[in-house]
């Protein structure tokens, strides 16, 4: 007996041939469950080991990338005098980069009690080390920048000191717009230097992404927040715009079978969804005017996309056919 | 080899990591019986959690694949290709009667054990990813988790190019940790041999200096070549990024019905692109910012 309906049919066959001519000298069908494996590789087992990551990693991601080009988008207020739009950057910067970032990250962990860990070497061959310290940087120049600067704000102490506190903020915010950068982008070298098929083909336009999400995030939530200046609209028409050719880039450079979970799966469709309202929609919405409505669009497309990256790594580290394509 | 007894390198006490001497494993599926005892002998020695008994349905592999709590596997491959000189009769619908049963005929069938093990890379992915130093290279060549230190990040279990070690899944007891094949480390550092080789009935897994291994699996292939079995070839990826593995297997066919990767790399070679790709990102969004609020404000 078989499981489908053909093969049920090549047996009827077989057995009136039988019938009719007493011998039967034609190959017979694959019993279910039969001894010859027929799925790929060893049984269909994976080659690599999907990731083990749960939802707290993409979000981390859109955190991290939110935080680290807030801190762009401040020292860019800062040096041409928009000292409210700076103070809610840098508010933002050190809420979603030196507190959700960091719990985020510790939560993922197996042992989270073992999170300093992280900090007893310095590898600049391990993204992942790399990262440990890039966000440890970044919270340690974002949460004095913005203390500074909101002590100078308020004029708490007068003369020399405030004087001071001026400098050591423009300071340590510029220190966090250069490790924010790489707050924003590396999380792109960390999936894209592993050995998952998608994420390994795709190792050059993964930091783009994320790092040009992680922009017009910033730049979307500032703008909800009530900061409607042009600066920030043309931020978001640049994240939009980059994004835009990320997905032209991403359906034009196909790899067949290697990177199928990009096209196929749900997988697939969660980043075309993502990449289509933080792109396209988010475009046309500011076109129209419509600002509020693209913020809202680009961050639920980032965020998406970012959830949608690994789902992509967990699909591709599952099927053996796309190890066995990458390495053709 | 079998027939040396004690003097056997499977047997014999040694001092190869007080002599920082490279080792390795030579598993040789022509010689193995898939009687799973390095699987059972690893378990025990290195007290390594059970995780579930589950009927897989595919041959006499219960196990299914390496992970944190699978250090040794043996695969069964049961395969419609000839293995030596091997004579098999049809199967299926043939009449023995009829002028078209032939013996030979095109119906060959193989059952193909062989126990796979962390390969212990000479340029290791895990190695290079773990962010907290736990990853270590050992005096004899291998690559040792240190549980003490490992935090759980799960970095390395996507950075391993054969899929080897996995992150221990609660409830299991040490949960959280990433684990993989030890080469029994404790065991050799007190001049014993791995548990795996030790208890291997027919030499199979092949424990020893690296160096003499090497000569010992060639041979082996040139012997099982010359007897027939044309597609007995060496799985030693030393021409990739890898650049060669400490426990090397004869393998019968093609690499991909074994799951393994035909040309493994290390995915340290990809840190490059990616990061110029990052560097020119972080570079264009501080100009997007700063042309931003200077002409649009």
């Amino acid at each position: 007996m078989t499981n489908e309906p053909q093969s049920e049919k090549r047996l009827e066959e077989l057995r009136e041939q039988a019938w009719k001519d007493g011998v039967v000298t034609d190959k017979g069908v694959d019993v279910a469950g039969g001894p010859i494996p027929r799925k790929p590789g060893y049984y269909g087992q994976p080659v690599v080991k999907p990731p083990v990551w749960t939802w707290e990693v993409p979000l981390y991601f859109f955190m991290g990338g939110l935080a680290g080009m807030s801190a762009v988008i401040a020292s860019g207020a800062i040096i041409f005098h928009h000292v409210d739009l700076a103070r809610a950057a840098m508010w933002l910067a050190a809420i979603a980069g030196a507190i959700l970032s960091p719990v985020l990250l510790i939560m993922d962990l197996g042992r989270p009690r073992l999170f300093l860990n992280m900090l007893r070497v310095f590898k600049h061959r391990s993204a992942m080390s790399m990262g440990a310290w890039i966000l440890s940087l970044f919270g340690a120049c974002a949460v004095p920048g913005l203390i500074a600067l909101e002590l100078h704000a308020h004029q708490i102490f007068a003369g020399n000191l405030d004087q001071f506190l001026r400098v050591a903020a423009d300071l340590f915010i510029f220190g966090s717009a250069i490790f924010g950068t790489l707050l924003a982008t590396y999380t792109g070298v960390l999936i894209g230097a592993t050995a998952i098929p998608a994420w390994f083909l795709h190792r050059t336009l993964l930091p783009i992404h994320f790092g040009t999400a992680g922009l017009g995030s910033a730049a979307a939530v500032l703008e909800l927040l009530g900061h409607r200046i042009p600066a920030l609209n043309f931020l978001g028409f640049y994240a939009a715009a980059v994004e835009s050719a990320l997905l032209i880039w991403l359906s034009v450079d196909k790899h067949g079978v290697a990177d199928r979970a990009i096209h196929e799966h749900g997988s697939g469709w969660l980043i075309r969804i993502g990449e289509v309202l933080n792109g396209p929609l988010a475009i046309v919405l500011r076109l129209f005017g419509q600002v509020p409505f693209a913020a809202v669009s680009f961050l639920i497309g980032a965020l998406v996309s970012r959830f949608g990256w690994i789902a992509v790594g967990k699909v591709s580290g599952s099927d053996p056919e796309a190890v066995f394509a990458s390495q053709k | 080899m079998i027939g040396e007894g004690i003097q056997s390198t499977n047997q014999r006490k040694h001092s190869y990591v007080q002599d920082r001497v490279e080792v390795g494993f030579f598993t040789d599926p022509s010689v193995c019986i898939g009687c799973k005892a390095c699987e059972v002998a690893c378990k025990e020695w290195n007290e390594v959690p059970d995780d579930g008994f589950t009927w897989s349905g595919n041959s006499y592999d219960n196990t299914g694949h390496l992970g944190a709590s699978t250090w040794r596997h043996v695969m069964f491959l049961e395969q419609d290709r000839q293995k030596g000189n091997q004579v098999t009769g049809p199967m299926g619908l043939r009449n023995p009667q009829s002028e078209i049963y032939n013996p030979q005929s095109d119906d060959p069938f193989r059952w193909v054990f062989v126990s796979d093990v962390c390969k212990h890379c000479e340029e290791a992915g895990c190695l290079e990813a773990c962010p907290t130093g736990s990853i270590v290279r050992t005096e004899v060549g291998s690559v040792l988790v240190q549980n003490d230190v490992c935090n759980g990040c799960g970095y390395c279990v996507v950075s391993c190019p054969f899929g080897v070690i996995d992150r221990r899944p609660e409830p299991l007891p040490d949960a959280g940790g990433a684990f993989k094949c030890t080469f029994c480390y404790d065991r050799q550092k007190s001049g014993l041999v791995p548990a795996c080789a030790k208890v291997c009935p027919t030499e199979s897994i092949v424990f020893g200096r690296l160096d003499d291994l090497r000569v010992r699996a060639s041979e082996r292939v040139k012997h099982l070549q010359e007897s027939g079995y044309s597609d007995a070839q060496l799985y030693d990826p030393r021409e990739t990024s890898v650049r060669g593995i400490h426990a090397f297997f004869l393998i019968l066919g093609e690499p991909e019905a074994y799951g393994l990767p035909p040309k493994p790399q290390i995915p340290t070679i990809y840190l490059k692109s990616a990061w110029t790709s990052a560097f020119a990102t972080a570079i264009a969004s501080i100009i997007a910012a700063l042309v931003a609020f200077a002409f649009f404000s």
